[in-house]
């Protein structure tokens, strides 16, 4: 038996440490991994819900995030693709300008 | 007990495998440590008795979209991200304030919230009755997806393209 916040607290310091990966990295694709990070912790917390309230619903909420995930993934990859043929760098300090 | 042992086994592996992403500089450690992160929430997922959800997450996140990240890693070349320099303001309140945020989530979490306890297998998660839900319930969302999915390959094939190609439109045979 495990206490339903322990559950919460972990979501949380994987959304937390999403966020901060977020902030603080500087390499375009780890950026794009602390997002999915976030996604994580929330996909958990969702998870510990329905397990709590007995409710299945939960569980249909975490394919549809996975399925947006899985959507972002390819597009946001695509475009840092993108970004790296018109730029040659993948470093966000460096690309600070819409116009090229 | 055993139920507890092994949420905290697994929960130290997702808590070590976050930090070490955000701790290495070359991305493919990261990726790496982010795919240790989706198969030890996998095994939470199990804990929990969402076994279909456990599977998903080991072959939609842990599998193909790590697949796409690394290859996108070594497509790029991607090498080790250069160290750039924070202003000292940022440092001396930014840590500071994450220290507080953190206590006082967690403070919340384990004295304010619901503190009712989450049996092992709660959930009863086969997919006979997940099937039931997504494709009675939940047909119209479902259906949207699919159609999200398929704007995202077309935007991915899009942007992903060189630049002349989709200027130039699909090559005529004759």
């Amino acid at each position: 038996m495990v206490p339903l916040s322990y559950y919460l607290l972990l979501s949380g310091i994987l959304f937390g440490c999403g966020v901060l990966g977020f902030l603080i990295k500087r390499n375009i694709i780890t950026i794009f991994m602390s997002i999915e990070l976030m996604l994580n912790g929330v996909n958990l917390s969702f998870v510990a819900f329905a397990a709590h309230w007995h409710a299945l619903s939960g569980q249909i909420f975490v394919f549809f995030v996975m399925v947006v995930a899985a959507a972002e993934a390819a597009v946001g990859l695509a475009i840092i693709i993108a970004v790296y043929r018109t730029r040659e760098t993948l470093n966000v300090d460096q690309v600070n300008l819409l116009k090229l | 007990m055993l139920h507890l042992t092994l949420f905290l086994f697994f929960g130290a592996i997702c808590v070590a495998g976050a930090v070490n992403l955000l701790v290495q500089r070359h991305p493919i450690n990261s990726a790496l440590s982010l795919v240790a992160v989706m198969a030890s929430l996998a095994a939470e997922y199990l804990l929990l008795g969402a076994e279909f959800v456990a599977a998903v997450q080991v072959i939609v996140y842990a599998g193909a979209i790590m697949v796409l990240f690394v290859f996108t890693i070594m497509l790029l070349n991607a090498g080790e991200e250069e160290r750039s320099k924070g202003s000292r303001v940022a440092i001396l309140l930014g840590i500071p304030g994450v220290a507080i945020g953190g206590v006082l989530v967690a403070w919340t979490l384990l004295r304010h919230s619901n503190t009712a306890a989450v049996p092992m297998f709660a959930l009863p998660g086969d997919p006979r009755a997940i099937a039931r839900l997504l494709f009675h319930d939940f047909l119209l969302p479902f259906e949207v997806t699919s159609i999200l999915i398929l704007i995202a390959i077309m935007g991915a094939v899009v942007l992903a393209s060189k630049p002349e190609a989709v200027a130039r439109g699909p090559k005529r045979e004759d």
